[in-house]
């Protein structure tokens, strides 16, 4: 069964994801499952999920902790392997590549991560940690120069290629790990919460930084974080992700204008109104449950207030709706909604 | 040991213009060996009976550590240098730490960001409460459970009965918070320090808590200083906000004038870096540089080397809190008589 593609566009996608699954195996040791009788528990962190990015375009990936989205970032890039499904690479599928195939491939996304204090090595100078992706084949001269044109890229100067990461801020740190996801000259990036830990100024600083590159580079990014605000800000489309499953994909104007499904309209609802409008506000009720024993039928049926006996029972599966949005809502799909 | 009885504080004159507490020219100090960094340098505010001040700035800002300076949990070699912190006619920094010890947890309660640290995990939550409420208040053992029960379901905890006898790791994190809010509202204290109460917790638990704690406080005519870097929380929840930058209060006032007619340079592009739904997507206003390390502020206006608007004036010396509307305040010579000239 295949999930239909969303907003279908004839254009080749840079990405695309088919029914992409990822269980992790949270059983305990032999003797554990044997003595307590546990048996195998599974965290289906990501659970059937299907969608293509197309060049140029920002998607972005949204949903709470435990949404499994951070988990699809790694198993595009191939920091983790999927248990079942593909992930296709301008067509190509990833999984079939022998390791040196590949590795071309490969060289062509790239990924920032979330902490910038742990995502650089303390012990090696700026210049090291800016060419290592492509650094190896390089002289000495080569590399420095590469560097010094990295740094000055994202906003930094040559002076800074002796300095350890410990005389930067955080906010000068995300930009040396751009400089180094920019390093082997890639055509995709995947962004797992590149400005999460960082203050708002220095947010701006980096967002605007992310999106200038863009234009200039051409560049292609999978955007994920659970701030909606900066989620409009840099998307083209959205995903939204609940529970591991995506409950609702469009183009941002139609996910953030005109929400469909009754999680996103709810998350939407939860942002603070700083215009101060007073407009009454109802956040969802509850909390994620355990990816470990999700709900039967649609996982968001006991948030949801619109929840009937069909959705106690049924997962509920993407479909289109006029706009090209996608919605996986059985009360959506009826009318009642 | 002999214990003097502290005075009880809830008979005191409850007139609403009389400040429940009282800052005046705080000042923290870290001794290093090199030198003695100042963390926190002149900081003023009242709080109202009944207000919610919201305290807001970003990492280095001193917001937290102002926080901890009230309720006498500095971390050591942190200690208050100068200023008084006056709450109910009493001043909390001449008090000792038993005496502290009395006041905090019985008229000054307090949750902190990562309910899971705040929360010991080898009690169960209705001991925790139990505790608490017989250390504070002249009550018996079954008047107190009576009372943990009947808050833990104030805060929207599910069959309290049963969840009274659970231990923290038992509750998912937004329960855990909900317990927090419960240990510091139990013994109905008249101030709330409430520090990044809602960092830790998902977007859509987020909104709950915030509601949670304002209702709450609403009900009990509790004061909250609410310390946030989020402005998002600060324009939803407080009354008042104080804006903090390198360990000074730059601009206070009420909430919808800072919000929306911001006056320090500071305010004004912290407010447009942050994105909002359905705002302009091309380009956010940035402030450049970041904020800096203790022991490197600069001389005069600390906000000046990224300042877009500054002039001669603002190297010089530390402008001071003027009125620029009522109630509101801000810190920058831009709204002094010496801007002649450079004002637009």
């Amino acid at each position: 069964m295949r999930a239909p593609d969303a907003n279908p566009v004839p254009a080749q996608p840079l990405v695309q994801v088919e029914n992409l699954r990822r269980f992790f195996d949270v059983s305990g040791g032999w003797l554990r499952r044997t003595v307590y009788r546990t048996g195998h528990v599974l965290v289906r962190a990501v659970n059937d999920v299907s969608f293509a990015i197309q060049p140029g375009e920002t998607f972005s990936l949204v949903g709470e902790s435990g949404s499994g989205k951070s988990t699809v970032g790694r198993l595009i890039v191939g920091l983790d392997r999927p248990t079942d499904g593909r992930v296709l690479f301008e067509g190509q599928r990833m999984d079939t590549l022998g390791r040196a195939e590949a590795l071309p491939l490969r060289r062509r996304m790239q990924m920032i991560f979330q902490d910038p204090y742990a995502s650089l090595n303390p012990r090696w100078r700026v210049n090291r940690l800016v060419s290592e992706p492509v650094g190896h084949r390089m002289g000495r001269e080569e590399r420095f120069a590469l560097a010094g044109q990295l740094l000055e890229q994202v906003g930094l100067s040559r002076s800074d290629l002796d300095k350890f990461p410990h005389e930067f801020s955080g906010g000068q740190r995300q930009r040396i790990c751009i400089a180094r996801a920019l390093a082997s000259n890639p055509e995709f990036l995947v962004c797992d919460e590149p400005t999460s830990a960082l203050d708002v100024s220095v947010q701006a600083q980096i967002l605007n930084l992310m999106l200038e590159l863009q234009r200039e580079l051409g560049l292609t990014y999978l955007f994920i974080s659970h701030n909606l605000a900066v989620v409009y800000h840099v998307s083209t489309r959205v995903g939204v992700l609940y529970l591991g499953a995506l409950c609702e994909v469009g183009m941002r104007e139609q996910v953030f204008g005109r929400p469909r499904h009754p999680y996103t309209r709810m998350l939407l609802d939860s942002v603070p109104d700083l215009e101060l409008s007073g407009k009454p506000r109802t956040p969802v009720a509850g909390e994620v449950p355990s990816p470990i024993n999700p709900p039967p039928g649609c996982t968001f049926h006991p948030r949801c207030p619109f929840a009937n006996e069909r959705c106690k029972r049924e997962l509920p599966q993407l479909h289109p709706y006029g706009d090209g949005t996608l919605v996986a809502c059985h009360a959506v799909e009826e009318g009642r909604l | 040991m002999t214990v003097t009885p502290t005075p009880n504080t809830h008979t005191a004159p409850d007139d609403s213009r009389t400040p429940l507490l009282s800052v005046r020219g705080l000042e923290v100090q870290f001794p290093t060996r090199r030198r003695t960094l100042t963390a926190i340098q002149d900081v003023n505010f009242d709080v109202m009976p009944g207000e919610i001040l919201g305290v807001v700035g970003e990492s280095g800002a001193g917001k937290s550590m102002t926080g901890n300076a009230i309720i006498g949990l500095l971390e050591p070699p942190g200690r208050i240098a100068r200023g008084e912190v006056r709450f109910l006619g009493q001043d909390l920094t001449q008090l000792d730490q038993a005496g502290l010890r009395k006041i905090r947890g019985r008229d000054i309660g307090a949750i902190f960001q990562d309910p899971l640290t705040s929360l010991n995990p080898l009690y169960r939550i209705g001991d925790m409460l139990v505790e608490t409420l017989l250390t504070h208040l002249d009550i018996s053992r079954g008047e107190a459970e009576r009372r943990a029960i009947g808050i833990l379901t104030e805060v929207g905890i599910p069959a309290a009965h049963e969840r009274f006898r659970h231990y923290p790791h038992q509750f998912s994190g937004g329960m855990r918070q909900r317990v927090v809010i419960a240990l510091a509202l139990c013994t109905e204290p008249r101030l709330v320090l409430a520090d990044e109460p809602t960092t830790a917790l998902d977007v859509s638990v987020q909104a709950q808590i915030i509601n949670l704690l304002k209702r709450l406080c609403r009900e009990r005519g509790t004061a909250v200083i609410l310390v946030t870097h989020d402005m998002g929380v600060i324009a939803e929840t407080a009354d008042r906000v104080a804006v903090m930058y390198a360990g000074r209060i730059v601009e206070i006032g009420p909430v919808r004038e800072v919000v929306k007619n911001p006056r320090h340079p500071y305010t004004v592009g912290l407010m447009a870096a942050i994105p909002h739904i359905g705002g302009t997507t091309t380009q956010l206003a940035q402030i450049e540089g970041s904020m800096p390390r203790l022991d490197a502020i600069p001389s005069g206006c600390a906000f000046n080397p990224r300042c877009q608007r500054r002039f001669a004036r603002c190297t010089e010396a530390v402008p001071a809190l003027l009125s620029v509307a009522p109630g509101h305040e801000t810190a920058c010579y831009l709204y002094s008589d010496e801007a002649e000239g450079v004002r637009p």
